[in-house]
């Protein structure tokens, strides 16, 4: 089991490098966006599995943290150097995580993704009402200096640091913990391993990885308004990608998120009009024809290899 | 990279072609058409919008262009061929959409889309590229800076505060006139669009001494208008303004026939103009004022309207259907007029040109176009400009709004 | 007074629809185990069905009401008998079917709004029936909504009847309760399932030809019903008709309070902080058990 880990880790690392190199040996701006729309997807399902992989609670709430981090920088962004507005977004995440986290964590599985649904709307609202109410502008309007060359590096570094603080999670305590309570809870319980803190330093830590996600992402569309940064598809996206490829491992999502979105950008660009159906019949197949995920399949193969090896 | 060379390759051929106009046998050579890209929202949030403004407009134009052999490029006709993308209602789909149609598919013009936050996404990508950018489906107050930032954007139909202002304006003469007194309800939507009317509104308001008895915004998806309309009622307000989307525009004006609500003004936002408002209310539209409006008389908007039957598949709501297609044909016009699918210079001719659209003559100030319809009222089963009072065509506010009748 | 009569009559009304719209969805998750997220869709289908039955043809709505009924019950037949089933037999309707049908249905919903984009274009849609007003103690409702309101009341009374006095409606309860066990009372859970799914199939399709007698609807908008029923079939708890009477009621009636008395802004606001709050104090809903 360990030997492939490492091998996959190298390739992955390897893999980023590469990505970094991109803009640098090709100027093509939709080559770029089509990077940055990578890593983003990539970014967002390899957070939320950090999560949900272990605990297998299912979230919606990835939007609500993603807007969160773009409203942080439409606010602030003028202000203050991009390094502390990205400290502001992550704080702002991280706190409503850890509320969200101490109120939800003992909602049984169903409940808790139609809690976190639920509460992406809330924010979403929440957010409306104060911007009508209380600025009396609902769209702000983001010009920062940054270009989607930067946009794209800044994902794939947060995106290293993900996988690095992943790693070093499973190999630590709590990663331990995280394995005996994704076995079993009880076991977990009365062997005296604290269950709840577990779950809720996932929850923070996932959380405000994407929360950075949105705020690394904000200068790119110019304008935002509730509706834009709390787009619920988002959420769904996110989920749809990590389950594709595996939440249970730590590159499961980028098995997912990567295939799944060249599939998007395919269909849209060449059947804008059927895009939906065709969509949905891809989506289809995929569901029946790789069941439990494409890198699901692939560590079951590495965990059969790694046992017969022990 | 590659995009740029084989543009200023095509622009050396087409400006010497230009010059040497008596080969035409060498012309046709070239690559003889003129690609047009945009994205259009079929679904999702705006696909409602998109699809009923856009979707028809373009259609029709390029149709009618190419039934014409083309537009007019120094001394040849190049027929018009269109890539057409889903942005899925996303500011990121479209972004990514507008890169591609840039770099990938090399068109020589794009298309604007539909609503105020894509227009905005789009606008650094289309301003790097140095494309021509109609944003009409963009209504904005901040459109004054941004046209600073931006030279290559165009706004047609103004900021939002201008068309609470402008009601408040008509509102005041009919008050002098005696017809209505100084209590206002007014609802709107919670997003920019309502908040940025409303806010001009008020301001309007406070100008001309108005006062509101009420006045709330309601969430987007609000599917029953009933307590707003009631409470509004209660309060028996002279006039009733709402800066409402489509689906709450037909919510708010049913409630208020059930309720039997019939202020002396009944005002309701997107979608008044729209030919499904008409079909759903029939004979009870009469004297409903909304945002927007036309010159419904003028010769120009029947060519129009017959067109976008004909060639778009659908009837046009009497807005800003025709604004869009105005913006077309100014595309059009100053492409023939440099003569070049250059795109630096197309731009240059749209800033300082006056054009004949199916609007009549626009000229851009500042890139922007302000002799704008901004309030419009059903009289005889026809949708028609009341605002601003000054503009030829517009026609007297009739007041007050007629009962509702049984159906 | 009057405004006594309005609030509970509006609110009644508004949470009819909310409740109506939720019934099929908690046949179908809370027996089926098939979290639909395609649900809406089939609303928005129903819905344009009985537009263009009634825009080309003249067909009085409510005729397209009676016919809506054998009609989603045949497609969502299908749908579990060709889609589910390969999944319900591969999971063995294990917790992995949660996902698996949360995906397949994810496309589904992905197909069927694409051809109604096809179909119908993107466009607003809407058409007048019974619009008339109805004068109830001072308050003036559209009849369209009463009918609503009264269909409602109908159906979820005779389910919950059926559910709770039936030998059949008692074999669905068991599949509800527990799926593992009702085979050994003779029960075929498989087939039950299939014939619930579709009941709830029945029961969105003449929701969305009820609901395009007063609202404004368009291709896109079917993830907003399906969105707002979840919320009252999980707050009213899984699987429960009462339930999703109950909580689809208490949405509406908390909606037009709001809308009236304090902020029609918060509207929206207040129905999620109500639904999470009934949530924390409740998790498994109001009338649901707490399962596993």
């Amino acid at each position: 089991m360990k030997l492939p880990q490492k091998k996959s880790l190298l390739l992955v690392w390897g893999m980023l490098a590469a990505a970094a190199l991109l803009p640098v040996l090709s100027s093509n701006d939709y080559y770029l966006g089509l990077g940055i729309n990578l890593s983003q997807y990539v970014l967002m399902a390899t957070a939320w599995a950090v999560f949900s992989g272990p605990t297998r609670y299912v979230s919606l709430a990835s939007v609500a943290f993603y807007g969160i981090g773009a409203y942080a920088v439409a606010v602030v962004g003028d202000a203050l150097p991009l390094p502390v507005v990205f400290l502001i977004a992550v704080a702002a995440g991280s706190l409503l995580a850890l509320l969200v986290g101490l109120a939800t964590l003992r909602l049984s599985g169903t409940y808790f993704v139609i809690f976190t649904f639920g509460l992406a709307e809330l924010v979403r609202q929440l957010f409306t009402w104060y911007e009508v109410n209380i600025t009396k502008t609902v769209g702000r309007y983001i010009f920062l200096e940054v270009t989607p060359r930067q946009i794209y590096w800044e994902l794939l570094a947060l995106l290293a640091l993900l996988f690095a603080l992943s790693w070093w999670i499973q190999r630590s305590r709590l990663g331990l913990a995280l394995r005996v309570i994704g076995e079993d809870e009880m076991v977990a319980r009365h062997i005296g391993i604290d269950v709840t803190r577990s779950k809720l330093v996932l929850f923070v830590v996932s959380s405000a990885f994407i929360t950075l996600t949105g705020a690394i992402m904000a200068p790119r569309w110019t304008y935002i308004d509730p509706a834009i940064s709390f787009n619920a598809v988002i959420s769904f996206q996110v989920v749809i990608m990590a389950l594709l490829g595996g939440a249970g491992s730590l590159f499961g999502p980028v098995a997912g998120a990567i295939p799944l979105s060249l599939l998007f950008e395919f269909l849209s660009a060449r059947f804008p009009n059927h895009f939906s159906i065709l969509l949905g019949a891809a989506f289809m197949v995929i569901v029946y024809f790789v069941p439990n995920g494409v890198a699901a399949a692939l560590s079951a193969w590495w965990r059969r290899r790694g046992k017969a090896a022990a | 990279m590659s995009n740029r060379r084989q543009f200023i390759i095509r622009s050396a051929v087409l400006g010497g072609a230009a010059a040497v106009m008596g080969a035409p046998a060498l012309l046709h050579a070239q690559a003889a058409s003129i690609k047009i890209g945009y994205t259009v929202s079929k679904t999702g949030p705006n696909a409602g919008g998109a699809t009923s403004q856009i979707t028809p407009v373009y259609k029709m134009w390029v149709r009618e262009v190419n039934d014409a052999g083309g537009i007019q490029v120094g001394g040849r006709r190049m027929p018009l061929e269109v890539i057409e993308y889903d942005d899925r209602s996303s500011s990121e789909e479209a972004v990514r959409a507008y890169e591609r149609l840039a770099t990938q598919d090399k068109v020589d013009f794009v298309l604007a889309p539909w609503s105020t936050g894509i227009n905005l996404a789009i606008a650094p990508t289309l301003n790097k590229y140095n494309y021509p950018h109609l944003a009409v489906a963009a209504i904005t107050d901040m459109a004054p800076q941004l046209v600073k930032r931006w030279g290559n954007i165009f706004f047609v139909q103004g900021g939002g505060s201008m068309y609470g202002e402008a009601l408040m304006d008509i509102l005041d003469v009919q008050r002098k006139a005696g017809l209505i007194g100084s209590n206002i309800a007014m609802v709107s939507i919670a997003d920019g669009f309502g908040v940025d009317l409303s806010g001009g509104a008020r301001k309007a308001a406070a100008k001309h001494g108005f006062k509101f008895v009420y006045d709330k915004s309601y969430p987007v998806g609000t599917q029953d208008m009933s307590p707003l309309i009631n409470e509004a009622k209660a309060l028996n307000p002279d006039v009733f303004v709402a800066f409402s989307y489509p689906p709450d525009t037909v919510a708010l004006t049913e409630q208020a026939r059930v309720s039997s609500f019939n202020p002396k003004v009944f005002f309701v936002g997107i979608g008044t103009a729209f030919p499904m408002f008409l079909k759903r209310f029939g004979a009870n539209v009469e004297g409903i004022m909304g945002v927007g409006g036309t010159n419904a008389d003028d010769p120009r908007f029947k060519e129009f309207y017959k067109k976008h039957v004909e060639l778009g598949g659908a009837e046009p709501d009497r807005f800003t259907n025709i604004n869009i297609y105005s913006s077309l044909q100014i595309l059009q016009q100053a492409i023939e007029r440099a003569g070049t699918l250059d795109r630096a210079a197309v731009i240059a001719e749209i800033k300082k040109g006056t054009f004949d659209t199916a609007n009549g003559a626009m000229k851009f100030t500042d890139q922007q176009w302000r002799d704008l319809w901004f309030t419009g009222q059903w009289q005889n089963g026809q949708y028609y400009g009341v605002a601003p009072a000054g503009k030829p065509g517009a026609r007297k506010v009739l007041l007050p709004k007629p009962a509702w009748k049984p159906v | 007074m009057q405004l006594i009569v309005e609030l509970l009559l509006f609110g009644l009304t508004l949470g009819g629809l909310y409740a109506m719209v939720a019934m099929g969805l908690t046949l179908q998750y809370g027996v089926a185990r098939i979290m639909h997220l395609a649900y809406g869709e089939w609303l928005i289908a129903a819905a344009f069905g009985a537009y263009a039955a009634f825009t080309y043809w003249q067909v009085n709505p409510l005729i397209t009401l009676a016919l809506s009924l054998p009609v989603g019950f045949a497609v969502n037949w299908l749908v579990y008998q060709v889609l589910l089933s390969p999944l319900v037999r591969r999971t063995q309707a294990g917790p992995a079917l949660e996902v698996d049908s949360l995906l397949a249905t994810f496309g589904l919903l992905f197909v069927v709004q694409g051809v109604m984009v096809v179909l119908f274009g993107g466009s607003y849609h809407s058409y007048n029936f019974a619009a008339e007003a109805v004068n109830i103690g001072g308050a003036l409702i559209a009849r369209n909504r009463l009918i609503m309101f009264g269909l409602t009341v109908l159906a979820g009374l005779s389910i919950y009847l059926f559910l709770s006095r039936t030998r059949a409606g008692a074999a669905v309860r068991a599949v509800a309760t527990a799926p593992g066990n009702a085979p050994l009372v003779g029960i075929d859970v498989r087939k039950v399932s299939a014939i619930t799914f579709a009941v709830g199939g029945a029961l969105v399709a003449a929701g969305g030809v009820l609901a395009s007698m007063f609202l404004t609807f368009s291709a896109s908008m079917g993830v907003i019903f399906t969105m707002k029923a979840l919320i009252v079939i999980i707050m009213g708890g899984v699987g429960n008709m009462l339930g999703a009477v109950v909580a689809g009621l208490l949405l509406g009636m908390a909606e037009t309070l709001v809308a009236r008395l304090v902020d029609p802004g918060l509207t929206l606001a207040v129905n999620y902080l109500l639904f999470l709050s009934v949530l924390l104090w409740r998790p498994a809903g109001l009338f649901g058990r707490p399962v596993r």
